[in-house]
């Protein structure tokens, strides 16, 4: 049996699931407090009853690494940035301090200046006086070649005993260097709570003589191993959002181009699937003001749900983007779609245990509001639920715009390149019954509801699969081969080709899967880009340059 | 983060899968290297910098500032009308007020492209920023403007273009066409009869550096520019004066580019040539991105860069002090030259050869400019290529007067069947014929 438990902002839901089948679910309220105590309480009663020995995995979906840097509860992180010529780098300095350093390599790879070792020890000099323990390094250009990046950290490992420091170029082997930057500073500063937690998951498991192997959810849908978690705690963070998605993939799976919303009380989640596959965030997701290289499903979440305060202004009704309390009907102090819902008797009685009153005051509140605008209450609740169909599919059509007219670099993608058209429409959440005749019309797309939503991002959780990437960047000129993201560059012969590129990407992106826990046969390797250009210098070919990407695209355990 | 001071439209096209041939400069390896330092850079996740794809250009917009021989289908790839349709987005995104300003990073570049196409010269087809300027006067009105092309090569076709139009402004920096491709561009070509002294060309003598060619934008570019009021600026950014160019002399640097662009302000920016990938293209490109968006540029530069290597010489500083007295002072008296020059005669002729380098063809051709004192007048271009065509081709330009445009058709109708193909661009009423 396999263990999903997914840790909310209120809630920890969790399920078992066996020979694909739900056996057990459970929902405990999150303590924000202490996150461990919450998760620790939740896993236990999930489990009694069960044979600990039969557990194959437990998939877990955290919030501390989110919590930790919404909260501003971060380890201090010491700096060190090489900028090289380039934009002004003073917006970089996210740390506690931050030195930067002179030298640089170019786009290349070529180290123009190397750094300064004065520089370094005055650096490990303010960090000792600062007493701060965990560092990043990052250098420009540094994923086509990491050698300063090393070195500084050796230096640093071998100065101050019980350091962690981060290095740039094993962040993502994406060009992006404000963001391996940030990335960089957040996997540090993150570092120290997350793997205490990581230690008091370990240790308790062990206390109850669990062996399974705990597996961690990152933002793309994916899983990792404990011990990458250990190094990446950064990955972990935003990982709700894929839980659900993957959640509604396991519980209404296609293979089309799909729009997937997750409404719930206060926000509504929007998700994209082309061909069936989660669209991703093009460089890496954003937390607070941190724009990252962590890969990401690609989610935008907007100020929309059941619990949505609703009022009007200038003859026209505003829903969200804030919620104020619980529906009116509840005793909450404004108009709701869930009102509006009750008003319309589209909210099975019997499940919400609604009272008589409760169905008055949704009635009464929409008689207040419908008054503004000469409508019955019947009419308002209607034109409510209208609304809010409207504000989704004006989001949503705003998105796939700018989705479409992602930037594409070759004549062929241009002309012939993919665009999403979705043709269906899956919903999870409270309201998604009554909202999916709404949509459907709205949308002219036929509209999906599974039945047991409600623990749809435990389930998704659950059967999230390890999920990798690499870069390969090969040279045939400088005669080298590179994976940044696997710390690989080594040598290789001025007539390697594309196609022993490809075969040799494909090999490491399994190695690495396999490396993260993924077990043999559940691995799908795919290369999903690759490019690779003559290099003349005069008028003479002096090499190749080849860009690779391979994927273990995130997939549900069958 | 940083925040543009300026909004600033980039289209970025790269053509990544699109060459002349496999070793020609103009193949797909060019905007590689820029394009890993504008993501090394993270210039997307600039606050105010907007990225746009290319829409693609079409048949009309070609055919208004173009006579394709045979015709545009047989001549012009869908590259080429990504190119010009990268530039058009651009200067809608302006015009449409998305952005202050906009630079189309888009290759095969235009500026060599003349009014008559029979195939590639200077690695160029169709004139990008021509048709990207025609079809916004068309979506957007009249509108006066000024191109300023600091591309190392001489823009003739922009020239060839806007030979007789005097709400086009145009003016060349290069190297000077004794010791350079297409061996054009002296100070004597100043315009046809309706436009004598807006075509302004600056033949720069070879070793030109940073001090030269701010030397003439401050002198020269900006003082006319001040006077001819332009709706528009455009930039025809070619990055080819770089000094490690490898088919030019000059000694251009990333910050030069930089501060140049910063100067002149133009609103839209194209890129035209620039054939050192490695060692300029990232740098120059990251210079000007900077200066448009309004962002500090002063940490741009290159590896080898050493200023006191690329001082420019006391006698190459004198002859451009002189030389932009000479071009200015032109400017000041087009008037009085322009009454010299076309003194009682009712029509000008111009007979030119045109080598098309990259695709070996030569043409012979004879423009003839009728002046009407009511509009720019009509003109036409008879021209044979030694592939066989004998081509004969009328212009009704975007003012002419009734008159003009009668005669236009006339000519058009009773054009000599000898001719194996005749046009007629009708700019009035935007539209097109060929047989
Ligand atoms: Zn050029
Ligand atoms: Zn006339």
């Amino acid at each position: 049996m396999i263990i999903g438990l997914d840790m909310g902002g209120t809630n920890i839901d969790g399920v078992i699931v066996e020979k694909g089948k739900i056996i057990k679910t459970i929902k405990k309220p999150t303590n924000r407090e202490n996150l461990f105590n919450s998760i620790w309480t939740a896993l236990k009663e999930l489990l009694s009853g069960y044979d600990n020995t039969k557990i194959e995995r437990i998939n877990l979906s955290t919030t501390v690494s989110t919590n930790a840097i919404v909260e501003n509860k971060l380890s201090p992180v010491g700096m060190i940035i090489q900028p090289g010529p380039g934009l002004p780098y003073d917006f970089l300095a996210c740390g506690d301090e931050n030195v930067f350093i002179s030298g640089y390599i170019d786009h290349r790879g070529e180290i123009i200046k190397d750094f300064n070792l004065f520089e370094i020890e005055n650096a490990i000099k303010l960090f000792k006086e600062k007493n701060i323990k965990a560092y990043a390094v990052v250098t420009k250009f540094s994923i086509r070649n990491p050698s300063i990046e090393i070195k500084i950290k050796e230096i640093l490992e071998n100065e101050i005993p019980n350091s962690f420091v981060t290095m740039g170029h094993t962040i993502s082997g994406k060009l992006n260097f404000p963001r391996r930057v940030y990335t960089s500073y957040l996997n540090s500063a993150v570092h120290s709570i997350f793997n205490e937690f990581l230690n008091n998951i370990k240790k308790s498991l062990e206390k109850e003589g669990i062996n399974a192997p705990v597996f961690i959810l990152k933002a793309d849908g994916g899983t990792m191993n404990i011990s990458t978690a250990e190094k990446k705690p950064v990955e972990t963070i935003l990982s709700g959002p894929a839980a659900s998605l993957m959640g509604i993939n396991a519980m209404l799976p296609t293979n089309e181009d799909a729009i997937l919303l997750d409404i719930g009380g206060t926000t509504t989640d929007i998700f994209f699937l082309a061909d069936g596959v989660p669209l991703f965030e093009p460089w890496g997701i954003r937390i607070g003001k941190y724009k990252t290289l962590i890969r990401a499903i690609y989610s935008v979440s907007i100020g929309l749900g059941g619990d949505s305060s609703i009022c009007v202004r200038n003859g026209r009704i505003k829903i969200g983007p804030q919620r104020e309390g619980v529906p009116y009907a509840f005793g909450g102090p404004k108009p709701t779609p869930t009102d509006a819902m009750i008003t319309l008797e589209l909210i099975d009685e019997n499940a919400f245990r609604l009272t008589h009153d409760n169905v008055k005051k949704a009635y009464e509140a929409m008689t207040l509001l419908g008054r503004e605008l000469n409508l019955s209450a019947k009419d308002m609740a209607k034109l409510i639920l209208s609304t809010m169909g409207d504000i989704i599919k004006n989001k949503v059509d705003e998105l796939l715009h700018e989705i479409n007219s992602r930037p594409v670099y070759t004549v062929k993608e241009l002309l012939y390149g993919k665009k999403i058209k979705p043709k269906l429409i899956n919903i999870i959440g409270g309201p998604s019954k009554v909202l999916a005749p709404v949509l459907e019309e709205k949308f002219n797309l036929p509209c999906y509801y599974p039945k047991n939503y409600s623990v749809a991002n435990a389930i998704g959780a659950a059967l999230a699969r390890p999920t990798t990437e690499i870069t390969m960047f090969v040279d045939t000129s400088k005669k080298t081969l590179s994976v940044p993201e696997l710390g690989l560059y080594e040598k290789i012969s001025g007539n390697y080709t594309l196609d022993k590129a490809k075969e040799k990407a494909l090999e490491l992106v399994k190695k690495s899967a396999l490396s993260l826990g993924a077990s043999i046969e559940e691995i799908e390797a795919e290369i999903v880009e690759e490019s690779s250009f003559n290099m003349v210098r005069g008028f003479y070919t002096i090499g190749k340059n080849m860009r690779i990407k391979a994927q273990v695209k995130p997939g549900l355990i069958q | 983060m940083i925040k543009a001071k300026n909004r600033l439209g980039i289209v970025f096209f790269p053509a990544f899968d699109w060459a002349i041939s496999p070793t020609h400069p103009e193949r797909e390896e060019r905007l590689l290297y820029t394009q890993d330092q504008i993501f090394e850079e993270g210039i997307e996740d600039i606050e105010g910098v907007k990225f746009y794809n290319p829409i693609i250009a079409e048949e009309k917009d070609i055919n208004r500032v173009h006579f394709v021989v045979p015709d545009v289908k047989s001549v012009v790839t869908q590259s080429h009308l990504i190119s010009a349709g990268g530039a058009i987005k651009a200067l809608q995104a302006v015009m449409e007020k998305e952005v202050d300003k906009a630079f189309a990073l888009v290759r095969p570049p235009g500026h060599h492209a003349q009014r008559v196409v029979y195939g590639d010269r200077g690695f160029c087809i169709i004139n990008v920023e021509a048709v990207m300027l025609e079809r916004i006067r068309q979506e957007y009105g009249n509108l006066r403007v000024a191109i300023v092309d600091t591309d190392c090569h001489h823009g003739d076709g922009t020239q060839d273009i806007y030979w007789n139009d005097k709400d086009t402004l145009f003016i060349s920096l290069h190297q000077d066409g004794r010791t350079l491709y297409p061996g054009t561009g002296f100070i004597e070509e100043f315009g046809g009869p309706a436009a004598y002294g807006y075509n302004i060309n600056i033949p720069l003598p070879p070793g030109t550096g940073e001090e030269g060619f701010l030397y003439v934008l401050d002198n020269v570019v900006i003082p006319i520019l001040e006077e001819y009021k332009p709706d528009i600026i455009i930039n025809s950014a070619g990055q080819d004066n770089h000094y490690t160019d490898p088919l030019t002399n000059m000694n251009f640097t990333a910050q030069g580019y930089a501060k140049l662009n910063e100067r002149l302000n133009p609103d839209v920016a194209v890129l035209e040539g620039g054939y050192s990938i490695e060692g300029a293209l990232p740098y120059v490109n990251l210079g000007i991105i900077l200066a448009m968006a309004g962002i500090d540029y002063s940490r741009v530069r290159e590896p080898d860069y050493d200023e006191e290597k690329l001082k420019q010489p006391k006698d190459i500083t004198e002859y451009i002090k002189k030389l932009s007295e000479i071009v200015y002072n032109r400017w000041k008296n087009k008037d009085d030259l322009r009454l010299k020059e076309f003194k009682d005669v009712n029509y000008v002729k111009r007979p030119r050869r045109v080598y098309y380098d990259t695709d070996g063809i030569l043409e012979t051709q004879v423009q003839n400019f009728k002046i009407c004192n009511k509009c720019s007048g009509v003109n036409t271009i008879e021209s044979k290529s030694d592939r066989g065509y004998h081509i004969f081709a009328i212009t009704i330009p975007r003012d002419a007067c009734p008159n003009c445009i009668d005669e236009g058709y006339k000519l058009y109708k009773n054009a000599s069947s000898h001719y194996t193909n005749v046009y007629l661009q009708d700019r009035v009423n935007d539209e097109y014929y060929s047989k």
